[in-house]
């Protein structure tokens, strides 16, 4: 029992690791520029899409493909918010949506004409497969993997949003977007950043959550629930509140399937529709 | 007929209302002045309930209002003004002021008759644009109105709301000296027995218009009187008087 | 007084029949001669629209953005199915049970979703949505679960049998439309109407001129559940059978694109947008869902960039042009 709540436990935070990789680059971009953008996760699916290509057809080395996952997904993110998303800013939330859900349409259409509809999986160093033991309990390697890379990022993240110069800029548009501009910061360059940055993690996300839930072409709907719950929950810009958001989220759904199989992702939505309702602004949201 | 007793309210640690009472007699013109970010707008806001006071208490004709939500204060007849245009950009002036009569003679719920079976409404709708010289573009989109019509507008829908105190906040805001003047008349010309409270920052409208003068400053009232008790104040000229002249020469 | 007289009119001219209008009904029954074998797809059609006229109220009207309106088009659909398949499977009373229920879970869900707006509100109807998707899912006992709901049997419409070819559907669910479509044009000529439209328009101001927002607001969510569940109830009837897919996600993302793409805010925006688009399906049914999907995706982003008031309002822009 104790084992397996262990278990649980890790799994789930190794899931909720993901969870903050597909989700902190939307939760940060919705609080400088409250664009709807419904299409975070097809920036996953790129980066996702963008290893198995590498690894399968042109024999990369698996780490070797993250940064180009992360490269891809955040070249795509900037191409897109200078052609298309810039002019939306203003819009209503409704045609973000639409806009953005149509671009979802899209991209898993694509990925189906290109791949195929089935799941796809790419092969793991050595190194990354089986378990480690410590504690006298077992843990996937990988799983691990992932872990370390989430608590990289996130505290890289933090590091530079509370250090750097950007990442002042950052914290300011995301307070209040008209007095940063008052002030001189070029939030539109900032928000571009942001965005490509936050297109890259969900593309490294992506990647590496191929070995983990597997990668179809309807990625980027069936991740866009979770990804909207971390982004309510830990509220918005805030990536402390993505973090936890993420963890609780993906040791909850761990549980949930593991404890009440039956119930399904009925839980998480019941969760997120009360939290909601209860804090329309995030549990760590300022707004 | 309205009156608020020791209001307070608070931004975070930015004091915008301290300790605010005060007394609106029937049929009496006010005008409400003090420098930018004084706490003006904040005021109307806390009467019509647009901001809840962290505490103190409001009465309009006797009766408290204080937990009252702003369109049951309207329906007391208690109505405002917006400083900066709040109207409906894609209905007429027709539609927008026949939402308000409709509202209030409680019509608004009825979903089953078209309306053409309110005549009565929709006539009191064109008289009271007839009023505010808005008549030849009752059928235009507002949005298509120039922005001096769209602050008649403004008046417009808060008469719409039979009112028997109305808060205008800054009613010439933006529109041009001569305009203003011409605006300002129209308002003088309201009903005898309504009390206006009108927040302006040109001294010599409201001294031509008011019959009495609240100063406020920093969340506070500097003092309430007559225009020759403001005109002769030290104080005021000093805080406000003294900087509009500046500003001016 | 005359000139009194003259703005009333104003008022009577928007809600006047138009011929165009007339015409329009007049053709919708074109299908029982011109293309018998096509009359299960016309009723599709006529459930569509009734969906998209229900979702029109709510968005086109008074402003309220929803990413799961299927909840109520399912929960009808489901209410009709159980009732059949458990008590009696006489039509009328079914669609009524399904815009019932779905009504009432409408004013249920409304006491929650009005407060909110922008953001929060997108996610509170997907998740809402999503919620009761998942629930029927789980209650495969109640629901059948991914197998939909089996057993539905419909017994005849005021003695005329559900026949092969669709023809007592189409009339039914033509019949259903029209009727509803009659008081939803009630409605929006109707000063509740007009007050929802100042809601959209500005709903701050609407306080300030006395007007419950949130109460009207309820109320106009209630009503427009109450019509998606009746489209549900129809479907259910005229399919005899009740599958998952009524609460999908995608159900909830159709209705929104065959509304936004024929125009929100014009009464017959979501009818013509429910016309060209499962004409459009049907006639292009051999392609692959996903690539169906992936035009649509392409029309959208189009849409949005380049016709903001979908197909109705491009052509109104078009006809005011040239004066
Ligand atoms: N919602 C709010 N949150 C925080 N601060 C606010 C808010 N509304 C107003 N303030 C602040 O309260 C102070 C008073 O504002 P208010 O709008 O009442 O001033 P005012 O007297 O109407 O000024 P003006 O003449 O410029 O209209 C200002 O410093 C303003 O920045
Ligand atoms: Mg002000």
């Amino acid at each position: 029992m104790f084992a397996s709540l262990a278990g649980v436990l890790f799994d789930g935070f190794a899931f909720g690791m993901l969870l903050f990789l597909l989700s902190v680059g939307l939760s940060v971009t919705l609080g400088m520029m409250n664009f709807v953008n419904l299409a975070h996760c097809s920036f996953a699916m790129i980066g996702g899409y963008a290893t198995v290509s590498l690894a399968n057809r042109y024999g990369w080395p698996f780490l070797a493909t993250l940064p180009a996952a992360f490269v891809a997904a955040g070249g795509v993110a900037i191409a897109l918010e200078r052609t298309l998303f810039r002019r939306l800013y203003r819009a209503s939330d409704l045609d973000q949506c639409l806009l953005t859900i149509g671009m979802v349409f899209i991209s898993i259409a694509a990925y189906a004409f290109f791949y195929g509809t089935v799941v796809q999986s790419t092969p793991m160093p050595s190194y990354l497969k089986g378990s480690v033991q410590l504690f006298g309990m077992s843990f996937a390697a990988y799983r691990l993997f992932l872990i370390a890379m989430g608590l990289v990022v996130a505290a890289t993240l933090v590091f530079a949003l509370e250090t750097t110069r950007f990442g002042a800029q950052v914290r300011a548009a995301v307070d209040n977007q008209r007095m940063a501009r008052g002030l001189g910061i070029d939030v539109d360059r900032a928000f571009m950043i942001t965005f490509a940055l936050g297109g890259g993690l969900a593309g490294l996300g992506g990647a590496l959550a191929i070995e983990i839930v597997g990668l179809d072409h309807a990625f980027a709907l069936n991740y866009l629930v979770y990804v909207l719950i971390v982004v309510a929950v830990g509220g918005l810009g805030s990536i402390g509140g993505s973090f936890a958001a993420a963890v609780v989220l993906g040791v909850s759904d761990m549980a949930g399937k593991y404890y009440f199989p039956w119930l399904g992702a009925f839980v998480i939505y019941l969760v997120m529709v009360a939290l909601l309702m209860w804090r329309p602004v995030g549990l760590f949201g300022k707004r | 007929m309205l009156s608020a007793r020791n209001l307070n309210k608070r931004f975070g640690s930015l004091v915008v209302a301290q300790d605010l009472s005060l007394e609106l007699p029937p049929g009496v013109r006010y005008a409400l002045i003090g420098p930018n970010g004084a706490g003006k707008t904040t005021l109307i806001n806390l009467l019509t309930g647009m901001l809840a006071p962290d505490s103190g208490r409001i009465f309009l004709g006797g009766d408290e209002i204080t937990g009252l939500k702003p369109e049951a204060r309207v329906r007391q007849g208690l109505a405002r003004t917006f400083q900066i245009n709040t109207v409906f950009p894609q209905l007429t002036p027709l539609e927008s002021v026949a939402i308000a009569v409709l509202e209030r003679e409680r019509h608004a719920h009825n979903w089953w008759r078209g309306l053409p079976a309110f005549a009565p409404a929709i006539d009191e709708a064109q008289a009271i644009l007839e009023r505010l010289r808005l008549a030849g573009v009752a059928d235009r989109p507002t949005r298509e109105l120039a922005y001096g019509q769209q602050r008649l507008l403004e008046i417009a829908l808060a008469l719409a709301t039979r009112p028997r105190v109305l808060l205008l906040d800054e009613p010439a805001a933006g529109v041009p000296k001569d305009e203003s003047a011409e605006l300002f008349s129209v308002i003088a010309g309201l009903a005898r027995e309504l009390t206006i409270l009108f927040i302006e920052h040109d001294m010599n409208v409201v001294f031509r218009f008011a019959s009495r003068i609240i100063v406020m400053v920093g969340g506070r009232i500097l003092l309430e009187g007559t225009p020759e008790e403001v005109r002769s104040d030290d104080r005021v000229r000093e805080v406000y008087l003294g900087r509009a002249h500046a500003r001016a020469a | 007084m005359e000139k009194g007289r003259a703005e009333v009119s104003y008022f009577r001219a928007q809600a006047r029949w138009r011929p165009l209008e007339l015409a329009f009904w007049a053709a919708t029954l074109l299908p029982f001669v011109v293309t018998p074998s096509y009359l299960s797809l016309a009723s599709q059609i006529a459930i569509t629209a009734l969906f998209a006229l229900s979702l029109d109220l709510l968005l086109g009207y008074a402003g309220i953005v929803s990413l799961g309106h299927a909840a109520y088009f399912g929960f009808g659909a489901y209410s009709a199915g159980l009732l059949s398949k458990h008590y009696l499977g006489e039509p009328l009373t079914g669609l009524v049970v399904g815009a019932a229920a779905a009504g009432i879970l409408g004013y249920v869900t409304s006491h929650v979703i009005v407060r909110f707006r922008h953001l929060a509100l997108i996610m509170l109807t997907l998740g809402l949505g999503l919620l009761l998707a998942e629930a029927a899912n789980s209650a495969s006992a109640l629901t059948g679960g991914a197998d939909g709901l089996q057993g539905v049997k419909m017994s005849p419409l005021l003695g005329f049998k559900f026949d092969l070819y669709g023809r007592t559907a189409y009339a039914y669910s033509l019949a259903v439309l029209f009727c509803v479509f009659l008081v939803a044009r009630r409605i929006i000529h109707s000063p509740f109407g007009l007050a929802l439209r100042g809601i959209r328009e500005n709903a701050t101001r609407m306080p300030a001129i006395g007007a419950p927002v949130l109460a009207h607001l309820r109320k106009v969510y209630t009503i427009a559940a109450a019509m998606a569940g009746a489209a549900g109830a129809l479907l259910t009837q005229t399919t005899s059978t009740v599958s998952l897919e009524v609460l999908s996600f995608g159900r909830s993302a159709d209705v929104l694109v065959i509304l936004i793409l024929g125009g929100a805010g014009r009464l017959y925006g979501g009818i013509v947008g429910a016309i060209i688009y499962m004409v459009a399906r049907d006639q292009f049914s051999g392609l692959n869902p996903q690539y169906w999907y992936f035009w649509i995706g392409l029309l959208l982003v189009a849409v949005v960039m380049f016709l903001p008031n979908g197909i109705l309002g491009g052509l109104s822009a078009l006809r005011k042009k040239p004066q």
